[in-house]
């Protein structure tokens, strides 16, 4: 919403000046958006006089001016007008003025080889009407101002409000003026209203009819004949400009001044356009009509359509037809107050995807009692201007306004917001906003204003005292430095640990969006099923992510194309299972690329491999305090790990969830997204299949369980089939004896000479230590044999001798 | 007597010419072996008449003393002479770098989210979540913001189905619904998370984070919530004063409603919070309407209480001097390097926020 403070002076009488005013604006809720000076700009269009032109020698349409601007200096100025001449009083825009039109900032520059020193305006350029063929023509009596500026000097500033949804009487000069006033600000001047005196009967029949959902409750008209249209006076096209509106013809723009002076919405049909009367009715699907903004609209059932006995006329409240605007050669009009409901307002345009002015201020609510007023005030105002006759009003209503009623008990607004006020400071500030009340036993009723739809229940008026009284009353109470809860529950505890585990091993953190591209999710999506977004901002984010590797593998690919080579991130954060709310899971994820050690001096370099990724895994998880020893790992993993280097693990033997997948990408993905890296491999681990471990005390420790006696360490080689895995045997040693063995490390796998090609060679170290006892040569010889024995009965391994 | 003497001297001698260590241990053994000098002459000590006998023992033990302090000295002596030069030789150039680590690094957004969080935690409030697809109904309707509310035009939405029965969240405002349907009053909380807007350009990426706050029991009045985001803000920026302001603003879920400033100044063409006349809108707040409650099952009678939202990743770009919102989620990896935090440097109330 733009104001000017020269136009709430129209409605508020104030010793406070516009600096203030900016202030108070905010402090009431009607926040400032911007402040322009828009006088500053025009200041510089000056009235000015050709004197002599010239052909352009380079250009057959132009003309080389020398204009008298006010200067000792005539101006050359090219212009191509055909009403340049000799004589002619015009508008003179010098270089560094900003064209109104086109906002750009003029300068010296040369068409067709001759410098021109700024420019001679049409009124299109300058926003005042769309004439844009010829160059303004002033009449004689400007001879005495030429150098003066064109504008007459407004002291006003345009001030850009951001109106909040709820206030749509604020949406017209005169409701900012009450609350200035309510707020102390100054005084509401009240006018007499001025009435229409006419003893025509509106001749046009008006009809809303009574259906289901009819979105009009009210119609009021009133019909003017014999006007001429014009253009506006002067007084007006200022009003417009000065909040940056174009002012169009006298008729249209006296509807746009009432709209915006008390937030009345008008339309004025051309009434001889108007076949026999009006009927205010549902549209039926299929029809259609063309709008003013050129535009044919094919309407759906039920939308508030006004018509005559040919058709649509247009959309109540939104916007008017062609076929019955008018022009500048109209003769009679009717003038068009209603009613139009909210919802339906918003349903229609909502479905037409059309969004106007008076759309805006009826989806908010206009206040229904405004429309005698503006049809009085508008009338009165185009028979002032255009001339004509005015017939009394007709008002045509399905619905009668019931003043709405609210109970206020005054304590309420302590109990609220913490400060007090007198109940004669409360009715003061209800009165200044329009509110009318009675007193009861324990409770005021208050009668709400027709033009504040938003006010409906008592919450609503302390609202309304303290945005008056001023936010700034509110006392600050300290908070208390009490938990009675604790902050974090176990998931997200583990949420959090998981984060930072995880970066500590090296990953930057990445955030990305939660949706993603449907191709490359598609590489990533397993079997989970595809959840598309109906609007997506682009196509290529149309889809929830159904994993996180999408996303990371598109910026891991931009990040390998910004020439970085070792590259780790992860993300945390949810993937989608379906689209019903809850149907997502939390998941770490992480993504490596290109070498470790990459030109050490020191470290042989190598590519990063699956076991760089397990170990990544194990390490989180066991960090986040799961046991290593009942892991469980196996190779079956989704379609987009490479199915040899890649596993799955399990917290338990049998367990059903899958706490992690990790391995190298499947290389058809990375070939396909042309990925330029040596080596990527992954990981992914399920947040919500951790099942946090169980102590009885949270913070109590297991118990310390140590041996002091000797522990002897002896080295195994078994030989066996190659699918055999090293969990199997690692799982027979423990087996053997659980109480005497107390580690078993994998230090070597071989296969190649000496070997049968189907077969490998494992190597493995266990510690052998007792807790009751320092073993002698005897009890170790057992075990030694025992783990042999036992080895080989369940794996089929071979002791290598 | 003079057999004594002799050898002490004689040895004193040697020991004070350059010798290497198998040197010194001969001269060990030639004195203190089986049959070294000075251990013949322990053997003699039987043979001493009697009345000389105490004093040639104990000049003995004076010589063997120090005859075996000398040598050990000696030794002692050879043994760093020989690891000095050693080490000279194992001299390496200590310039070159060290075996390469990596190093890993917080998102701000995850780091900012966890000094929210510890800062609420000292007054009491406790995290709450909810899903990222949230039902029209949760994140709008009952949110006392039905369909038609000219509202809903602030929110450009994500719909999954074209019925716009399921989006994604649009504010963390629904995890108030979750959360008051899903226990009973009073309710304490913050909901930080994800949330998204069909909005795209220099300042609004489609996906944010928001965190919420919920303050709801029988007696919490705009001056409590007032206390609470003061208090908020001096600590999240770490200063000791702030200038704050409060603002009558609209939503339909709050009733009062206020949008908070907070004054700043440009310096050097960076933002300084806590100083200078120049406003900045950070957060919007208010007493939560009581249609929300009614919809919830809490009673407004009974209960009332403040809920506010803030932008996470705004908060963000103000602590850290960070420009542009669209970066936070390019996933560069010199921004990431940049601006992310050490996984170690854990937001806690002792130690403080930052370091």
């Amino acid at each position: 919403m733009k104001i000017t403070f020269d136009w709430l002076e129209d409605h508020l009488k104030t010793n406070f000046k516009e600096k203030n005013l900016l202030e108070q604006l905010t402090n009431v809720g009607l926040e400032v958006e911007r402040v322009q000076n828009l006088s500053l700009d025009k200041e510089l269009f000056k009235v000015a006089k050709i004197i002599k032109t010239i052909k352009h020698p380079n250009a057959d349409r132009l003309k080389v001016c020398d204009v008298n601007v006010g200067e000792k200096e005539l101006k050359k100025v090219v212009c191509g007008a055909a009403n340049a001449v000799e004589g002619l009083i015009t508008v003179y825009a010098p270089p560094g003025s900003i064209i109104p039109k086109t906002k750009t900032k003029l300068v010296v520059a040369k068409i067709r080889g001759v410098t021109s020193h700024g420019m001679l305006c049409s009124e299109s350029e300058l926003n005042l009407s769309d004439k844009s063929d010829v160059i303004i023509e002033l009449p004689s009596g400007y001879k005495k101002i030429i150098g003066k500026s064109y504008f007459s000097k407004s002291k006003s500033n345009l001030i850009d409000l951001s109106i909040t949804p709820n206030r749509p009487d604020c949406l017209g000069i005169r409701g900012i003026a009450r609350d200035l006033a309510a707020s102390g600000f100054g005084k509401l001047i009240v006018f007499k209203e001025k009435k229409i005196k006419s003893n025509i009967r509106q001749p046009l029949k008006v009809k809303i009819k009574k259906e289901k959902k009819q979105g009009c409750s009210i119609f009021g008209s009133c019909l003017i004949t014999d006007v001429k249209n014009t253009e506006s006076p002067k007084w007006l096209k200022n009003k417009l400009i000065s909040i940056g509106q174009k002012p169009i013809s006298a008729i249209v723009d006296i509807t746009n001044y009432v709209m915006f002076d008390i937030n009345r919405p008008l339309h004025a049909y051309d009434a001889d356009k108007i076949e026999k009367g009006i009927i205010v009715r549902n549209s039926k699907l299929g029809e259609e009509f063309t709008a003013l903004d050129n535009k044919n609209y094919k309407l759906e059932d039920g939308m508030c359509v006004i018509s005559d006995h040919k058709g649509i006329l247009g959309l109540g409240g939104i916007i008017g037809g062609t076929r019955s605007g008018t022009e500048l050669d109209t003769k009679n009009i009717l003038l068009e107050s209603a009613y139009f409901k909210p919802g339906s307002i918003r349903t229609t345009s909502k479905k037409l995807n059309l969004d106007t002015d008076a759309k805006f201020r009826f989806e908010r609510g206009i206040d229904p009692l405004s429309i005698e007023n503006g049809l009085n005030k508008a009338a009165i105002l185009i028979k002032e201007i255009c001339g004509g006759k005015i017939s009394k009003i007709d008002i045509q209503k399905i619905e009668t306004h019931k003043t709405k009623i609210v109970k206020f008990d005054i304590n309420l607004f302590e109990k609220i917001v913490g400060f007090k006020i007198s109940t004669k400071e409360i009715f003061k500030i209800l009165e200044n906003l329009g509110f009318k009340f009675k007193k009861k036993k324990n409770f005021f009723e208050l009668a709400v204003p027709s033009w504040r739809p938003d006010i409906t229940q008592e919450v609503d008026i302390v609202e309304e005292l303290v945005r008056i009284s001023g936010y700034d009353k509110i006392r600050i109470i300290d908070p208390i430095k009490e938990r009675k809860k604790s902050t974090l529950n176990k998931s997200q505890k583990l949420f959090h640990f998981l984060q930072r585990s995880v970066a500590s091993k090296g990953y930057l953190e990445a955030i990305t969006w939660s949706f993603t591209d449907s191709n490359y999710n598609d590489y990533f999506r397993g079997t989970k099923k595809e959840i598309k977004i109906v609007n997506p901002i682009s196509t290529e984010l149309d889809v929830l992510r159904n994993s996180i590797f999408s996303n990371l593998i598109i910026y891991m690919n931009k990040n390998l194309d910004r020439g970085f080579k070792d590259l780790s991130i992860y993300e945390i954060g949810p993937i989608f299972t379906g689209s019903k709310p809850g149907e997502q899971n939390t998941v770490v994820c992480g993504l490596s690329s290109g070498k470790k050690s990459r030109l050490s001096w020191i470290e042989k370099e190598r590519n990063v491999d699956v076991f760089d990724v397990k170990k990544d895994v194990v390490q989180t998880l066991i960090e986040a305090g799961h046991k290593s020893e009942e892991f469980f790992i196996d190779s079956k993993t989704p379609n987009y790990y490479h199915p040899g280097k890649s596993g799955r693990l399990f917290l338990k033997k049998g367990a059903e969830l899958v706490a992690a997948y990790f391995g190298e990408i499947h290389p058809s993905i990375t070939k396909k997204i042309d990925m330029k890296t040596e080596s990527l491999v992954g990981f992914e681990i399920f947040l919500d299949n951790l099942k946090i471990p169980k102590k009885t005390l949270n913070y109590h420790k297991n118990k310390f369980n140590f041996s002091d006696y000797q522990k002897s360490e002896r080295d195994f080689a078994f030989i066996v089939n190659k699918d055999i895995n090293a969990q199997d045997l690692i799982n027979a040693i423990e087996s053997a004896d659980q109480n005497l063995i107390s580690n078993i490390k994998v230090f070597d796998v071989y296969e190649g000479d000496n070997i049968p090609e189907s077969q490998k060679s494992i190597a493995i170290n266990v510690t052998i230590q007792s807790t009751e006892k320092t073993l002698n040569d005897n009890d170790l010889e057992n075990i030694n044999k025992l783990i042999i024995e036992t080895v080989e009965n369940k794996t089929g391994a071979k002791i290598r001798s | 007597m003079s057999d004594l003497k002799k050898i002490k001297d004689e040895f004193l001698l040697k020991l004070k010419s350059k010798l290497n260590l198998s040197e010194v241990n001969q001269m060990k053994s030639d004195l203190f072996g089986k049959n070294g000098l000075v251990s013949s002459q322990f053997k003699k000590i039987g043979t001493i008449a009697e009345t000389e006998r105490k004093k040639f023992a104990s000049e003995l033990n004076v010589i063997k003393d120090e005859l075996q302090n000398l040598i050990n000295l000696k030794i002692k002596e050879i043994e760093n002479e020989e690891i000095k030069e050693k080490l000279q030789k194992e001299k390496i150039d200590i310039t070159l770098p060290e075996r390469p680590f990596v190093r890993g690094k917080i998102h701000p957004v995850s780091q900012t989210i966890d000094e929210i969080s510890s800062i609420f935690s000292e007054i009491g409030f406790s995290v709450e979540e909810g899903p990222d697809v949230e039902s029209e109904y949760n994140n709008f309707t009952a949110l006392n913001t039905p369909e038609n509310h000219p509202a809903r035009d602030m929110h450009d939405t994500f719909y999954l189905d074209e019925k716009k029965e399921r989006l994604l969240r649009t504010h963390t405002s629904p995890v108030q619904i979750r959360t008051m349907l899903k226990d009973k009053p009073p309710f304490k909380i913050i909901a930080p998370g994800r949330t998204y807007r069909s909005d795209s350009d220099q300042t609004h990426a489609p996906m944010f984070h928001q965190v919420e706050g919920l303050h709801i029991d029988k007696n919490i009045n705009m001056g409590h919530l007032k206390g609470c985001l003061n208090y908020f803000i001096k600590e999240f920026f770490e200063l000791d004063k702030i200038k704050m302001r409060f603002r009558p603003s609209h939503f339909p879920f709050t009733e009062p409603s206020a949008e908070v400033d907070i004054g700043y100044e440009m310096k050097d063409g960076k933002i300084v919070i806590g100083e200078g006349h120049q406003w900045l809108e950070i957060l919007g707040c208010g007493m939560v309407h009581p249609n929300v409650l009614r919809n919830v099952k809490v009673d407004p009678i009974k209960f009332q209480g403040y809920a506010f939202g803030m932008g996470i990743d705004r908060l963000a770009m103000l602590k850290y001097g960070i420009n542009d919102l669209r970066a936070f989620f390019d996933c560069d990896y010199r921004w990431l390097n940049h601006f992310g935090f050490d996984p170690l440097d854990v937001p806690t109330n002792y130690r403080g926020l930052s370091r």
